[in-house]
């Protein structure tokens, strides 16, 4: 980086990092907004079981609630690790 | 019965009372007979804003236990003789504010024929947080175009929507205003700070007004006059602007974009 660069250096532009990040964590949020407080360790149990099978990240468990015409569905998905032959 | 407003956040420091100050002195200006709360038990703030804070007396707490009236705790503004502020109590703990207390205070200003009460919320989402929601039938919610900020208010809409009397007893929705506060257009054109769409499109609520970074808010605070009263600046007539909205009438945002600098401006400053 030249002198000249040092010295016109500005802010850069993050508005759009801020938006991202706050998109996904708000959204991710509001689907356990409300939800019952085990859900939490309930997904990390459920993570710990898979564990014993498969070697899954932390992320690969989802775990969401729905509120759909007076009953309630507990979603669960797992993201399996591409499969690799041989 | 007086109409309940409620100015909350989560997060502190985004100008909760700076914005409850300006809106309660908008409503008395536009000839509405206003009491304005502060809910902050333990750290009283309001009255320094609003320039009474040698006038306290009595404060809610006191008039919650019943060692004092509600006329003799409310304090009467310099300014507008339908304006009127409760202190918090800086002696007190927390604990001292009860539902059944705040219940009582709310019911009284109805009965005195008050149109209006706001009630300055402290940070945070518990027990002070929670009583100044609780009775609300609008939410003003204040939020800075920062991360943090954002998120904390999506909390707060969330529990504006479940944890309130309206909610609890099916009485329809509280309504909730999104007012944006600290906003830098030219920050925002530089994409370093989120603008207004960005924060309404995360939030998913459009913004009942944007006020302008200014330095007159420091002024303002600093002079105990809230800073609506400051006419000229771009944060007061923004507040203004917002009142009229609460009112019920249309206003277009303005100090969204950045000001273009006229000749005089650029060499004489302003």
């Amino acid at each position: 980086m030249g002198i000249l660069d040092f010295l016109k250096r500005k802010p850069e532009a993050t508005a759009g990092v801020a938006k991202e990040r706050l998109r996904i964590i708000v959204a991710q949020e509001r689907s356990t907004r409300g939800a019952p407080d085990y859900l939490p360790l309930l997904r990390n149990e459920l993570l710990e079981v898979i564990r014993k099978y498969v070697n899954v990240d932390v992320d690969a468990v989802n775990i969401s609630l729905d509120r759909d015409s007076g009953h309630e569905v507990l979603e669960l998905s797992v993201a399996l690790p591409e499969h690799k032959p041989g | 019965m007086a109409e309940i407003i409620v100015v909350t956040s989560g997060k502190g420091g985004v100008g909760k009372t700076t914005s409850s100050a300006s809106l309660a002195t908008g409503l008395a200006q536009a000839g509405k007979k206003v009491a304005v709360i502060d809910f902050d038990v333990g750290l009283r703030n309001l009255d320094l804003i609003m320039g009474c804070e040698r006038r306290v007396v009595y404060d809610f707490i006191n008039v919650v236990q019943g060692e004092a009236s509600l006329k003799q705790a409310l304090i009467k503004d310099k300014r507008y003789d339908n304006l009127y502020v409760l202190a918090a109590s800086q002696t007190r703990d927390k604990d001292a504010l009860t539902q059944e207390g705040v219940e009582k205070v709310l019911d009284g200003l109805g009965a005195d024929g008050f149109d209006y009460v706001v009630c300055d919320s402290p940070a945070g989402i518990e027990k002070g947080a929670h009583l100044a929601m609780y009775f609300a039938d609008h939410a003003v919610v204040v939020v800075n175009p920062e991360v943090s900020s954002v998120r904390d208010s999506d909390r707060i809409l969330g529990l504006l929507a479940s944890k309130t009397r309206r909610a609890e007893r099916g009485e329809g929705p509280i309504t909730q205003h999104l007012l944006l506060t600290r906003y830098n257009p030219t920050r925002v054109e530089a994409g370093e700070m989120l603008s207004v769409k960005d924060v309404e499109e995360i939030l998913g609520i459009k913004v009942v007004g944007v006020i302008p970074e200014s330095e007159n808010v420091l002024a303002s605070s600093n002079a105990g006059v809230p800073v609506i009263l400051d006419e000229n600046s771009f944060a007061g007539q923004a507040y203004t602007d917002v009142v009229s909205r609460l009112l019920g009438q249309e206003r277009p945002l303005r100090f969204i974009e950045v000001q273009k600098k006229g000749f005089l401006k650029r060499v004489f400053g302003g």
